[in-house]
């Protein structure tokens, strides 16, 4: 357990309880253990641009196969999930606390790419088992700054509410065949625009509550996210980031997809609970 | 930090026994805090004692959690019809939303449910004693607590537990509050509390007489005037019967909205004056008595159906009950009717019959607490009661962060007592606070508290606490 200083809860919230997030249907993709072995379950969310199916290529099978029940959302207007202009950070983050209370027990976090940001603001308003950053996006100017140096063509338009390009090489590392990053290229779509820019505006989420521990591992090689902003996620949470050399910004559909994985599947059995 | 109860069920047997009480031994529960009761508040107050390191042992007289919510259980106050009056985010926990699918005002068993899915998600149940009364609580040295439970309905042998601290969540609205009126016991007709009240089929085909006009009073007319034969309904006052909708949203939000933009009380509440005579319109053409106060002085009435019945005809509103006769009821226009069944919804009166009043600040035995944010007795800093509040919007998100403050003020207690002891000061000093604007001087009003108000007192008090 921690000490007795907080960062401050906020408890009055006008806005929420008079402006409810106007809901959306959900996608919900899942890989189920066949037997209940006790594991928290995972919940993971994709970055902006990604869906579900992010998760169901390779993590959700594999978590399962390991014990974890495994679930992954799409962000609405992303994947399977319903459309949904005007789509605020507000709005992805409601998405998720709905599918986390939606679970059967105290579910653990797993955010990737901007996906991480949507957790950070979620345990906020979600007491998580536990929560891990995977390569995360977590806003403000600096994300910015690296996004335009990496792929400044890509970046550029995103910046006055275009769409944002980002091509194979940031995403995937080079031993990824040709054909499986065309696969995954093609199923890009677009987080909103209004989301695109609190992103970059990048107000920072209120204290998590429950005392989650939390857990940032991420690429050295990765051209979406510089190891500065990696060591600075973990920073925030007072830990190392856990890095795989040589893998692209997607880790979880490269081909070395199972080591970060098995990484934070050990993490989540050793973790002696909160802190 | 040691927490019993981590690991399976508690067992206050397995503990060392310590001294004795009253020739008794009492099994000494080291840190592990007493929650007593599983609604609502019991629930949320185990949830976040545990998260915040503290074992916890909690007892339930009833078989299930839930409280007034499961209607099942003998002392709920619900109603087959019962819908929350709170719109769903007034009404939820800050930390594990109801779903997006369910509707603004949910049914009673989808509120059931969220208690047991909440129950389950946060793996409560391991720390209830299900079946189990508290029958006494008493302070013993050191700031702790004797408590003694035994099986409910009063079964098998008493045992004693001792507590480093003690969280009450016994609910308030499950014993009845009963008139008394002239004449009352010659009454041939059928008298009943609306806390007996379940089912429209006690209704159906009868002339009904309905005293009171909470929210109780109002939703059982209008089940009175769908299945009785005639229905009066009995006011000591004109109220302001707000629907559950206006402008097109659940009637709270919109007050809400004007909240949060900081429009003075006294501007909101000519804008609802407005509203009302807009949308419902003038009352006392009905027959209805002009309310002797402005909105927001009584408890608010959320019920779109019971305008609508009067306009039909269906319910007959009359003043208050004279007196009873043998054969029927005078009323104070001199008025006599002739009810088969006469329903009190009158309301309800806090009970703690565990607890010497005193301790709870009720020195002259009138039965009101006297407490700071209606939660912290004076110098007892390791008691606390949770939900013991009548809020204009949902109780669950108050009781959470009440349980949240008590969890808090424990911890600093063991880790800063120096500024434990400025919290205590604080509570000597704030004891007897209210939340509220002007209110109707009227024992329903013991705990009415307005939510901004009551949740801002409770925010600097967390502030407070941390150092800020
Ligand atoms: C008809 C009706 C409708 C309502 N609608 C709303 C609404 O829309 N929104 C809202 O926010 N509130 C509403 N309320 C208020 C309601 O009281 C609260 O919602 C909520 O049920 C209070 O929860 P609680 O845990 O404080 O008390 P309760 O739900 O009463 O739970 C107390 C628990 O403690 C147990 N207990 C009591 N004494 C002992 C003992 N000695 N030993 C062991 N266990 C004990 C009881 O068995 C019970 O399970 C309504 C109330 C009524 C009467
Ligand atoms: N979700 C729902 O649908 C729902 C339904 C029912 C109740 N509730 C909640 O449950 C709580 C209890 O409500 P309640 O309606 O049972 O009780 P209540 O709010 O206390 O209302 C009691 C009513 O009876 C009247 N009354 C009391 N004593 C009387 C007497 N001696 N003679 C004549 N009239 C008398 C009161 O009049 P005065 O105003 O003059 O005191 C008032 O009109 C409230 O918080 C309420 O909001 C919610």
């Amino acid at each position: 357990m921690s000490g007795t200083t907080e960062e401050r809860v906020r408890i009055l919230r006008g806005r929420e309880w008079a402006h409810p997030v106007r809901a959306a249907r959900r996608e919900v993709l899942s890989a189920v253990p066949e037997l209940d072995e006790g594991c928290p379950p995972l919940l993971f969310v994709p970055g902006f641009g990604h869906g579900a199916w992010a998760f169901a290529e390779h993590w959700l099978e594999h978590a399962a196969s390991r014990g974890f029940p495994a679930y992954a959302v799409s962000l609405r207007g992303h994947g399977g999930s319903e459309p949904a202009p005007g789509a605020t950070l507000r709005a992805y983050t409601h998405d998720v606390v709905q599918a986390a209370a939606e679970l059967p027990r105290q579910a653990v976090l797993v955010g990737h790419g901007a996906g991480a940001l949507v957790v950070s603001h979620a345990l906020a308003r979600y007491p998580a088992r536990a929560a891990v950053l995977v390569a995360p996006v977590l806003g403000g100017p600096a994300t910015a700054l690296a996004a335009l140096r990496a792929n400044p063509v890509g970046t550029l338009p995103a910046l006055f509410g275009g769409a944002l390009r980002l091509h194979r090489r940031q995403l995937f590392g080079r031993e990824l065949p040709d054909a499986d990053a065309r696969r995954h290229l093609a199923r890009l779509g677009r987080a909103d625009r209004r989301a695109q820019w609190q992103l970059l505006a990048g107000r920072p989420a209120e204290p998590a509550v429950g005392h989650p521990p939390v857990l940032v591992l991420g690429s050295p090689d990765d051209r979406v996210v510089p190891p500065a902003a990696l060591t600075r996620a973990a920073g925030r949470y007072g830990a190392a980031p856990l890095l795989f050399p040589g893998m692209g910004h997607d880790l979880m559909l490269d081909t070395r997809w199972q080591e970060p994985l098995d990484a934070l599947l050990d993490w989540l059995v050793k973790e002696p609970g909160r802190r | 930090m040691p927490s019993s109860t981590e690991h399976g069920r508690p067992d206050p047997e397995t503990t060392t026994p310590a001294p004795s009480r009253d020739g008794r031994p009492v099994s000494d529960r080291g840190d592990t805090v007493c929650v007593i009761g599983a609604g609502a508040s019991g629930l949320t107050a185990v949830k976040n004692l545990t998260e915040h390191g503290f074992g916890v042992d909690c007892y339930e007289r009833e078989t299930g959690v839930g409280g007034a919510w499961n209607w099942r259980h003998d002392r709920s106050p619900v109603y087959a019809s019962t819908h929350l009056i709170s719109s769903r985010p007034f009404t939820q926990f800050p930390d594990f939303p109801m779903p997006d699918s369910w509707p603004d005002y949910p049914h009673h068993g989808q509120v059931l449910s969220y208690f047991e899915r909440y129950a389950d998600h946060f793996d409560l149940r391991r720390h209830i004693w299900f079946g189990t009364e508290v029958v006494r609580v008493e302070p013993v040295d050191g700031d702790r607590w004797d408590v003694t439970t035994r099986s409910t309905g009063g079964y098998g042998p008493e045992r004693t537990s001792r507590y480093a601290a003690v969280l009450v969540a016994n609910g308030h609205n499950w014993s009845p509050k009963l008139p008394r009126y002239e004449g009352l016991e010659e009454f041939r007709g059928e008298v009943m509390h609306a806390s007996s009240y379940k089912d429209p089929a006690q209704l159906r085909g009868k002339r009904v007489l309905v005293v009171g006009a909470g929210n109780t009073g109002c939703d059982l007319a209008v089940e009175a005037a769908q299945q009785a034969s005639r229905c009066w309904h009995s006011t000591r006052r004109g109220y302001w019967y707000a629907p559950k909708y206006v402008l097109g949203r659940p009637a709270d939000q919109v007050n809400d909205a004007l909240l949060s933009w900081r429009v003075p009380l006294r501007l909101r509440q000519w804008l609802y004056h407005r509203t009302l005579r807009l949308t419902v319109g003038d009352l006392t053409r009905f027959g209805l008595p002009k309310p002797d106060h402005r909105v927001y002085e009584t408890h608010p009435i959320a019920n779109s159906q019971l305008v609508y019945y009067v306009g039909h005809g269906e319910i007959t509103p009359v003043p208050e009950v004279a007196r009873f006769h043998p054969g029927g009821v005078s009323l104070t226009d001199g008025r006599e009717i002739d009810p088969e069944l006469v329903v009190f919804a009158t309301g309800y009166l806090p009970r703690f019959e565990f607890l010497d009043p005193q301790i709870l600040g009720d020195a002259d035995g009138s039965g009101r607490p006297r407490l700071w944010l209606h939660a912290f007795p004076p110098g007892h800093p390791t008691l606390a009661v949770a939900g013991l509040l009548q809020p204009d919007s949902g109780l669950f998100t108050l009781a959470h962060w009440q349980t949240v403050l008590f969890a808090r003020s424990l911890r600093l207690r063991r880790d800063r007592p120096q500024r434990a002891a400025a919290f205590a000061s604080r509570v000597a000093a704030g004891a007897g606070e209210r939340y509220a604007g002007r209110v109707k001087d009227s024992s329903r009003h013991w705990f009415e508290v307005g939510h901004v108000d009551y949740l801002r007192a409770v925010q600097r008090a967390l502030d407070d606490l941390e150092g800020k």
